[in-house]
């Protein structure tokens, strides 16, 4: 018994560790950049560190409540491709179809129903998450490219250009955004049932089953969300760049699961906490911009990245044992 | 001199004694049968013998040798292979390839030899007299057949002692034949087999010894001849009831729960019966016999293919799990890992899970009152935890069952079904649970309560279902809820349609 107690207490030290790990990994990078050069943290580039990781990190919530019911969503670049263009092209100055609500609306559900025929897949259909993804990431893009014709749709409505490009009280308004979606997909995860349910299927999902839990319905869910959430990215890059591209979003997908990883979220399924998800996009995204401001190439960028990645799982894996 | 002497073996897990200074001899040219109810330690012995556990004191001698192992591979190499009840081939390998696994021949290049891999198994098929393809991919094979391939590959090694754990429990009839045909043969070749079952016809055509364990003691070992089926169900379970089982006085109220020909196609036939309000209703059965199939058709699970479940009369439709939740029935299963718990969360995440609308106020948990019953399930149900914070993957057995018990009284079920609900779980924590099945009992509910041991069917059902092969083989109430009526019921041999 007492022998059990202390490797409980253990196991219980390293997982803290692990918890809090990030924090300090965090809090290290910023001091290494600020010493290296003082510019890092400026005003103006913090708000610009936001900035650039609101895409990443709006894309990482629904990536984790996606990874945590046990799957993966490899479409979401794809969805927010096709997303981007329909809307864009719904809206175009010359022959504005819809209004800007109406042209978000529908962005949003295009991403809703690629999400609900992952979710399809991989419950009804039966499908590993990785290949559902995978059918539905190469199906959308072609969607895209398709539906455009392989050219950028440009010249969109002045309202609608407010959601990527617009300041409010000095600070971009996709920040507002990504506040907004984090803070939905905490209370979803945090403070409701299906939340709750969501870390039950992941966590063992025969026994979600046995406590009455319909399980399909949860990851249905989880899909859906992630890819409204995919198309909800596409919308606000479409404002930000005043032109929607077939060919946008490419790789992102990685991107969203390295930020989940990196902010503890286990790929196995039952376990992720957004807030630290939040912060593993944060320091994929410092990391880039601090090295830019060092000057150090692309190529490098990649490889740091990497090892990031390597060494948050490695701690992660540690943590469960 | 005997081929292998099992001599004063313990065995001891987490201070629970498994197995106390069991000795008794094993020969050549003999096949040699342990039986035993579950938990009575035939596994832990045979995993000793397997270099798989190692014993805390005793020993074996192999040969007149002390025999030391660590591992199955050093078991090997004396000689000693063991045919696992969980079969572990490389489904998309040939068979061959799996016979040679992890020692396949090489060329002189240093490339795989295949020629050599399929031409030596197919030496060894033939001295066996086995038909099948050495070619054929391994997931193509039957049960039986992957079973014949592994004792063959066993025999490849040049082993004398051959282990099977009860390798007749997933493989019909005449795959049975074939498979003692293989066991004759091997014994005319002077191997010893060991043969773990619990089927008293297949024991008593295949055995040469049989040695009884029970409760990890050594019983005694007797020559098949010496025995008659009666006194071997009485050397398996003569013991006396412990005083464990408290007493209910409470006379059974109307029909709660019935069940009507409920039929799944090769799993059971015709299941029909019912459980009153206060009753405890024990399912008894061997392993295989469709106890759990049942259970879990009636809580949606895995529905049955046809028949009836009324409750209060009424017929009702449970297609899956939450509709079981919504008529008010709970099944505490019996693999609590793969079906009860969430091992990856907390205690109270646990505890609350099937019972969380309870606490939803505007689409949200309200996280006090969840807290607040999950404590106070904490207490009544007294898991010991440091808080409900606790991850439950570091609970004991014991503790874990009660989790899964607190869980499922959350729902305030009408009818629980307890699968197995002590397996693996020390006295005191059984005792425990004995006595929440009596309060349940008593506050007028329904208990289903299905388990492999008759201590505990006889100690706690008012009335008990048999089940053998998928058939009801008899209801026993009163005196007639006995060890030997049990056993006899549970051994009838039917067939499935």
């Amino acid at each position: 018994m007492e022998q059990v107690k202390e490797k409980n207490r253990k196991k219980f030290q390293v997982s803290e560790l692990s918890q809090y790990g990030i924090y300090f990994a965090f809090i290290v990078l910023c001091i290494i950049f600020a010493i290296s050069n003082p510019v890092f943290l400026s005003l103006g580039n913090i708000i610009n560190i936001l900035r650039q990781i609101s895409f990443n990190a709006i894309l990482a919530m629904g990536m984790t409540m996606v990874i945590i019911t046990g799957g993966i969503d490899l479409s979401v670049g794809s969805v927010l491709a096709i997303a981007a263009v329909v809307s864009a092209s719904f809206i175009k100055t010359a022959e504005p179809v819809l209004p800007v609500g109406g042209a978000v609306l529908a962005g949003l559900a295009i991403g809703a129903l690629c999400g609900f025929f992952n979710g399809l897949f991989v419950t009804a259909g039966n499908l590993p998450p990785f290949i559902a993804t995978m059918v539905m990431m190469t199906i959308a893009r072609g969607g895209a490219q398709l539906y455009t014709k392989g050219r950028p749709v440009s010249g969109l409505l002045p309202g609608f250009t407010f959601l990527g490009s617009g300041f409010i009280l000095g600070i971009p308004v996709p920040v507002y955004l990504l506040a907004v979606v984090v803070l939905i997909t905490y209370f979803i995860l945090n403070k409701t049932r299906t939340g709750r349910w969501i870390y039950a299927v992941g966590g063992n999902e025969s026994a979600a089953r046995a406590s009455g839990i319909k399980v399909h319905r949860v990851k249905m869910t989880a899909y859906i969300y992630c890819g409204m959430l995919a198309a909800f990215v596409g919308l606000i890059m479409t404002a930000r760049l005043n032109s929607a591209s077939p060919v946008v979003g490419d790789g992102y997908e990685l991107d969203a699961i390295a930020a989940a990883v990196i902010g503890g979220t286990s790929m196995e399924g039952g376990k992720g906490k957004v807030f630290n998800v939040l912060l593993g996009a944060l320091i994929i995204g410092t990391i880039s911009n601090g090295l830019d401001i060092l000057n150090v190439s692309s190529y490098w960028q990649q490889i740091v990245k990497g090892l990031i990645i390597l060494v948050a799982v490695l701690i992660d894996r540690k943590a469960s044992k | 001199m005997s081929y292998l002497q099992i001599k004063n073996i313990n065995k001891s897990f987490h201070g629970v004694a498994a197995l106390k200074n069991i000795s008794f001899d094993i020969e050549l040219g003999e096949i040699h049968v342990i039986i035993g109810e579950n938990g009575a330690g035939k596994s832990t012995l045979m995993k000793i013998i397997d270099g798989l556990y190692t014993q805390d004191s005793g020993e074996l001698i192999l040969k007149g040798e002390p025999l030391q192992m660590n591992s199955p591979v050093e078991a090997i190499s004396h000689g000693i292979a063991m045919i696992h009840q969980e079969l572990m081939p490389v489904p998309y390998m040939t068979v061959a390839e799996n016979v040679f696994l992890g020692r396949e021949p090489r060329t002189k290049w240093g490339t795989l030899d295949r020629k050599a891999i399929f031409r030596e198994t197919a030496e060894l098929f033939e001295d066996m007299k086995l038909n099948i393809d050495p070619r054929a991919e391994m997931r193509t094979l039957s049960v039986a057949q992957i079973q014949l391939v592994e004792i063959a590959k066993a025999v490849s090694f040049n082993s004398d002692l051959l282990i099977m754990d009860e390798p007749t429990s997933a493989i019909s009839d005449r795959e049975i034949d074939n498979l003692f045909e293989l066991i004759f043969r091997l014994r005319a070749r002077n191997k010893a087999i060991v043969f773990i079952s619990h089927k008293l016809d297949e024991i008593f055509r295949v055995a040469d010894r049989i040695t009884v364990l029970r409760d990890g003691e050594y019983i005694a070992t007797r020559r098949r001849e010496e025995l008659t089926r009666d006194g071997l169900i009485e050397m398996m379970i003569g013991r006396e009831l412990k005083d464990v089982y408290e007493k209910r006085d409470i006379k059974p109220g109307e029909v709660l729960l019935e069940v009507q020909n409920l039929t799944k196609k090769g799993k059971y036939q015709d299941i029909s019966f019912e459980v009153r309000k206060g009753e405890v209703l024990g399912i008894a059965g061997l392993m295989g016999a469709g106890r759990t199939e049942v259970a879990e058709a009636i809580f949606g699970l895995e529905p049955c293919d046809s028949g009836k479940i009324l409750i209060n009369g009424k017929e009702v439709t449970i297609r899956d799990t939450s509709d079981a939740i919504d008529h008010g029935i709970a099944l505490v299963p019996e693999d609590r890992k793969e079906l009860g718990l969430n091992l990856r969360d907390t205690t109270g995440f646990n505890i609350s899970l099937s019972d969380l609308k309870e606490f939803v106020e505007m689409g949200m948990l309200n996280k006090k009152a969840e807290n607040a019953r999950v404590d106070e399930a904490i207490k009544t149900f007294n898991v010991k935890v440091t808080g409900r914070k606790t991850p439950v993957v570091s609970l004991s057995g014991g503790n874990q069952q009660k989790v899964v018990i607190a869980k499922w009284m959350m729902v305030e079920p009408e009818i629980l079904i307890l699968d197995e609900p002590t397996r693996g779980i020390d006295i005191g924590a059984k005792a425990e649970i004995y006595k929440l099945i009596n309060r349940f009992a008593k506050e007028g509910k329904a208990v289903i309560m299905i388990s492999s041991e008759l201590l505990e069917i006889i100690g706690m059902s008012d009335r008990v279902v048999v089940l053998s092969e998928g058939h009801m083989t008899g209801v026993l109430c009163g005196e007639e809820i006995n060890q030997m009526e049990i056993m006899k019921h549970a051994t009838i041999q039917t067939k499935i349609g």
